[in-house]
């Protein structure tokens, strides 16, 4: 797809002269450099994944984000006293969940949010289900509750 | 600056540098692999997004800000990405469990159901 390629290679451009800020010939080669890096390992990973699809989350993200922000500080907090606690009462365990996400990107998101709150790792996604490692009996119980797992649910929308 | 913005940004820069340290010890006492990888947590999401809120403060309106809100967005992006892709690999390698982990990898989440 020759018209995805150039889009994404202006789209890297754009982002890199306004970011870098700067106009001598040595930053322009190494943007040129990293865009055409960034492009051709891009069409490489075409190759090996299913052929890329556009999700549109709309606005809905924006309601998510503050809630997960806040349940990170939460955990952060959590895992805190745990390292501070001389006793270190870790329970450590594996739970499976199942993603209540219908397209890749929202099981994505789900586990990337997993691992995102200290104290719940994803280890691996598949089948709709993820592999959870979790530090505490109160971690794991935190993500079996499901209210991310709905809330990502309903991030896709009915698209 | 005023001065309450520098002092808030002060509180943000060192609340974001004890919760490093918090992760680093965490990363010290933890049991095993998967254990440490909870405490590297810490430092990559609370004490990244305290200290990046710091210098916002200290960088004010403009481009500075608005380069150091996308250092934060692809923190969080890029961090659990990479995460995951370490702890896949260990998992997939048959990396050990520590010998109090229970692994009741058969409980299953709340499902949807019918409707």
């Amino acid at each position: 797809m020759p018209i995805r390629i150039l889009v994404t290679g202006l789209l890297l451009a754009g982002a890199w002269l306004l970011w870098s800020g700067h106009n001598d010939a040595l930053l322009f080669a190494f943007g040129a450099g990293s865009v055409l890096l960034v492009v051709g390992v891009s069409r490489r990973m075409d190759r090996v994944a299913e052929a890329p699809r556009v999700y549109t989350l709309g606005l809905r993200p924006l309601a998510y984000l503050p809630w997960l922000l806040w349940e990170i500080v939460k955990a952060n907090l959590a895992v805190a006293r745990l390292i501070l606690d001389p006793s270190l009462p870790i329970a450590p365990r594996l739970v499976r969940v199942r993603a209540l996400q219908k397209t890749p990107l929202g099981q994505t998101i789900f586990a990337n949010s997993i691992t995102l709150t200290p104290g719940t790792l994803s280890l691996e996604v598949e089948d709709g289900s993820v592999l959870v490692h979790a530090l505490t009996a109160e971690s794991a119980a935190g993500v079996l509750e499901g209210s991310m797992n709905r809330r990502v649910a309903r991030l896709e929308g009915e698209g | 600056m005023t001065d309450l913005t520098g002092l808030l940004s002060w509180v943000l820069l060192g609340s974001g540098a004890l919760f490093c340290v918090v992760g680093g010890l965490g990363l010290l006492r933890m049991p095993d692999f998967w254990a440490r990888a909870h405490a590297a947590g810490i430092s990559d999401t609370l004490a990244a997004g305290l200290i990046l809120s710091g210098l916002m403060l200290q960088a004010g309106f403009g481009l500075v800000t608005v380069k150091l809100v996308m250092v934060l967005v692809f923190i969080y992006i890029t961090s659990p990405t990479a995460g995951h892709a370490l702890y896949r690999a260990a998992h997939a390698h048959g990396l050990a469990f520590g010998a109090d982990t229970r692994l009741e990898t058969e409980q299953v989440g709340e499902d949807r159901g019918a409707d």
